[in-house]
């Protein structure tokens, strides 16, 4: 018995169109393929009516779930949906990594391209898997139809068995997976309603937490193959620099050193085992030839940003005359905001299992663009993309760094074992990460604003300053428009408020210094800017921060129902002990909306500390509120790591930081309590790895300007108020 | 050679004496529930137990390890990580997951001395442990929740 038989080669799936996402996919299995995604089943015994869901003979129903899981919990909340529509228990539901595939498992919001990355596996996924769900459970209830020689109509699918009601028969989906295989794949079927859902919005548990506190999750690092030997490579101190010479003879006297040799970004030292690769590695001699970024200083960068910031910009938005309201504004303010580049530093360092054979090259690794790196490691190997089988493994966090076009750390992995002809694990030490580059940008912003004699703002000019992060990549055409790039304004040129005349204009410099998203993308500085700013407004207006709000978003409904569900759980403008200060923040990011309340305490010397931060979040309909809330917390501990430590400075073109003592991150001590609140809803669903790192900043800037009357606009704000 | 105890078992290791225990336990031994975060002693990814108490992998030198006894996170047994465990599972604590090893080692060692610890002696305990995804908050309910686990 077969796998899949012909019927099944049919577009069955159009899932992005009902997403109001503009693009429509279909897909189509034939048995080649189907083949291929059974491999750890028997073939020919499995039932799989699409490319996310199999069921074998002895019941067990496999996920494949597409993204990449990071922490962020897909493994959780994409097997959810299809638990939903095909009545299994949550206990019964298995999860695996899909294959990469391009023509299965595109990102149907921002595709084409198998990848994570935008808060949008959920968003992409809601409709895909529920439909992928329902068509699996009604075709099982065909099989028990036709072994019963009664109508489907008739029969109700019930925790993993096709039940007739009628005479009171069953059969376990186990039962009828051979069955099921060989019927045609329905074009149409029915998604349950809301009203019916037993797993959607409830209770249930992650799929991954028992493997993460046994030890025996395997992340990308564990990995170990036979023969397999470790890489660790030498690149330069500053970005650009070229590899003048090198000497590897103390190198390769190291035991264990096994080859040393030149690779685009350095030198490579391949050794038996990670501290022998280390070792030799310190071995080395080098010398580099100085690059353009040579002579760059974190000072130099923002002296030329300031000269920048004197001139007008490509225009992100232009409602009305803001330079014609703001001559004639009763009030005028004005400020300057600074954000600092900014490393991911993932819990895991980058690292990347490669094995080039005759046949293709396989790759293990937490892959977070798999299509991508599927197609940019086919290149520097001089094959077929198909011949790339990627593997993807649990990630110990990314926060973007992984989501690299250029597939950095993935290239240079597969080219070191290609020279080798063994499995290697090409390893980053957590120097290597810091000072690695793909940084979060730094951004200059500045603000004007003015208000009328009612303490209205009448206009709102906001000019930013920094580097394209998508400028030069495969996402330039899509994301770039009229000279602004989205990812920079994003944030800023969607300010929600009802400011008549509103102008944003963009600088993007180029510099030597390598950058990427980083969690939350624009909003990460947008948002900071604009909170602290309209904060500075509230105050010149003498408004309440929230009152002043308020009366602002009256248009937008989900800024609002946030604003208000956190203002009204954190009890916004209840006394607080002296030296107590409470702030807030409002922001959409990812087309989730997000609210903080934030308290902080500060001491009569100016040390500080955050207490308390009350969280509101609309994201759609909540698929795993847990998970949700999960996702608010951890945004706001990596929000707030950024916001009071973390820094990358340059110096004579060299990263000052080099490890988590002066790359400094959020400790346990550190970690306020939070609440966090979902507003109901029955919107799709919305991304919610992200959104809850914009507020968090603003928040507890303005919570420190409550407390003391400081207004600070530069990060990272460190624990003291001077 | 250097002979030394893991989890219960004798093992010995012939390896350059400066090599952390660290990469022993991975590369050599291949338990890898131990992790790699920053090599300096800065994140706890790599706390294990030597001779029953709480210490950084990546900066011991397997030399000094001969005779001792190392538990790492395959490898502990009882009634604290039975509890800390459940609990974990009962608030899905972890996220990446990928320091949480390391924060059960360390949880575990905390509770194994103090078991009623208050938010204070917890964040003090548990400040050398990093979490990037910060699941601080729950790791703090997570051992509230496994001390009274073990005091009823
Ligand atoms: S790896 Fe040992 S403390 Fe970080
Ligand atoms: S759960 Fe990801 S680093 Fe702690």
């Amino acid at each position: 018995m077969n796998t899949l038989q012909d019927p099944a080669r049919r577009d069955f799936i159009k899932a992005g169109a009902a997403l109001g996402a503009g693009l429509t996919l279909g897909f189509h299995l034939n048995s080649a393929r189907a083949a291929k995604l059974s491999l750890p089943t028997p073939a020919g015994e499995a039932f799989a009516p699409n490319a996310f869901i199999r069921i074998t003979p002895d019941g067990a129903v496999t996920v494949l779930v597409k993204h990449l899981e990071m922490g962020q919990g897909v493994n959780t909340g994409l097997p959810a949906l299809v638990a939903e529509e095909l009545e299994v228990p949550w206990k019964d539901i298995r999860v695996e990594s899909a294959p990469a595939d391009h023509t299965l498992y595109n990102n149907l919001l921002w595709g084409p391209m198998q990848g994570t990355g935008g808060s949008t596996a959920m968003a992409n996924s809601y409709a895909q898997l529920r439909k992928a769900g329902a068509t699996a459970r009604e075709m099982l209830k065909e099989a028990a139809a036709q072994s019963w020689k009664v109508d489907r109509a008739g029969l109700k699918a019930e925790a993993g068995f096709v039940i007739d009601p009628a005479s009171g028969r069953r059969l376990s989906y186990g039962q009828l997976a051979q069955a099921a295989a060989l019927l045609e794949v329905p074009d149409q079927v029915e998604l349950k309603a809301a009203k019916d859902f037993k797993v959607i919005g409830k209770g249930f548990k992650r799929t991954d937490t028992q493997a993460k506190s046994d030890g025996s999750a395997l992340f990308g690092l564990d990995l170990y193959l036979d023969g397999m030997l470790t890489a660790v490579v030498a690149r330069p101190a500053r970005f650009g620099d070229k590899l003048k010479s090198f000497n590897t003879d103390k190198a390769l006297a190291v035991p264990g050193v096994k080859a040393v040799f030149a690779t685009p970004a350095g030198v490579a030292v391949v050794a038996t085992d990670t501290w022998s690769a280390i070792k030799g590695r310190e071995a080395l001699t080098l010398e580099w030839e100085p690059g353009p970024g040579a002579g760059l200083s974190t000072e130099s960068i923002f002296a030329s940003y300031r000269d920048l910031a004197k001139k007008p910009g490509a225009v992100a938005r232009d409602d009305g005359d803001a330079t014609k309201a703001l001559a004639g504004a009763a009030k005028k303010i004005g400020a300057e905001f600074e954000v600092p580049y900014l490393a991911h530093a993932p819990m895991e360092p980058l690292n990347c299992v490669a094995h080039v054979k005759e046949d293709g090259c396989d790759i293990w690794t937490g892959d977070q663009f798999q299509t991508g790196d599927q197609r940019n490691a086919a290149q520097v190997l001089g094959i077929a993309p198909e011949k790339v089988r990627i593997h993807t493994m649990f990630a110990g966090g990314s926060f973007g760094r992984r989501a690299n076009t250029q597939s950095d750390y993935i290239v240079e992995g597969v080219a070191i074992a290609k020279r080798m002809g063994v499995p290697v694990k090409t390893m980053w030490t957590r120097e290597d990460d810091i000072h690695g580059g793909f940084y979060r940008p730094c951004y200059l912003h500045t603000l004007e604003a003015g208000l009328d004699d009612k303490g209205h703002p009448v206009a709102w000019k906001h000019r930013i300053v920094g580097q394209s992060i998508v400028a030069g990549t495969s996402f330039e055409g899509g994301m770039v428009k009229n000279g602004v790039d989205h990812t920079s304004v994003e944030g800023a040129s969607s300010l929600p408020y009802a400011i008549a005349n509103l102008h944003v204009d963009l600088h993007s410099p180029k510099l030597p210094v390598p950058v990427l998203w980083w969690r939350s993308v624009g909003s990460t500085h947008t948002a900071f800017a604009t909170e602290v700013f309209l904060d500075e407004l509230a105050h010149a207006a003498g408004a309440d921060p929230v009152e002043f709000r308020r009366k602002l978003l009256k248009e937008h409904p989900r800024h609002l129902g946030v604003l208000n569900l956190a203002a009204d759980k954190a009890g916004w403008g209840k006394p607080l002990p002296t030296g107590w200060g409470r702030g807030v923040a409002v922001h959409e990011s990812f087309n989730s909306y997000v609210a903080e309340v934030v308290e902080v305490s500060v001491k009569p010397d100016g040390e500080f500390k955050v207490e308390r931060v009350v969280c509101a979040v609309d994201c759609g309909i909540a698929v795993t509120p847990d998970v949700v809330k999960a996702q608010m917390e951890g945004g706001i501990g990596f929000g707030l790591a950024a916001a009071l430590h973390s820094a990358v400075t340059l110096k004579d073109g060299r990263a000052v930081q080099s490890n988590f003592d002066d790359y400094r991150v959020l400790r346990m001590k550190e970690m306020p309590r939070v609440e966090v609140h979902i507003v109901a809803s029955e919107a799709p669903p919305t991304g919610v790895g992200e959104p809850g790192v914009p507020p968090i900043a603003p928040a507890v800037t303005n919570a420190l300007f409550a407390a003391t009357g400081k207004r600070l606009r530069k990060l990272p704000l460190g624990t003291k108020v001077v | 050679m250097i002979h030394f105890t893991v989890n219960g078992k004798p093992h010995s290791v012939d390896v350059p004496k400066d090599t952390p225990l660290l990469w022993v336990l991975r590369d050599h031994l291949r338990l890898t529930g131990t992790k790699f975060g920053c090599g300096e002693s800065f994140c706890g990814a790599c706390t294990v137990h030597i001779d029953g108490k709480p210490a950084k992998a990546c900066s011991v030198e397997v030399g000094g390890m001969a005779g001792k006894s190392v538990t790492t996170i395959e490898g502990i047994q009882g009634a604290v990580i039975e509890a800390l465990r459940a609990t974990w599972a009962e608030l899905d604590v972890p996220q990446c997951g990928y320091c949480h090893s390391g924060q059960l080692m360390r949880a575990a060692a905390l509770l194994a001395g103090n078991p009623k610890p208050s938010d204070e002696q917890i964040d003090t305990a548990m400040n050398g442990n990093l979490c990037r995804c910060a699941t601080y908050q729950r790791i703090r309910d997570g051992i509230h929740a496994a001390a009274q686990r073990l005091s009823a």
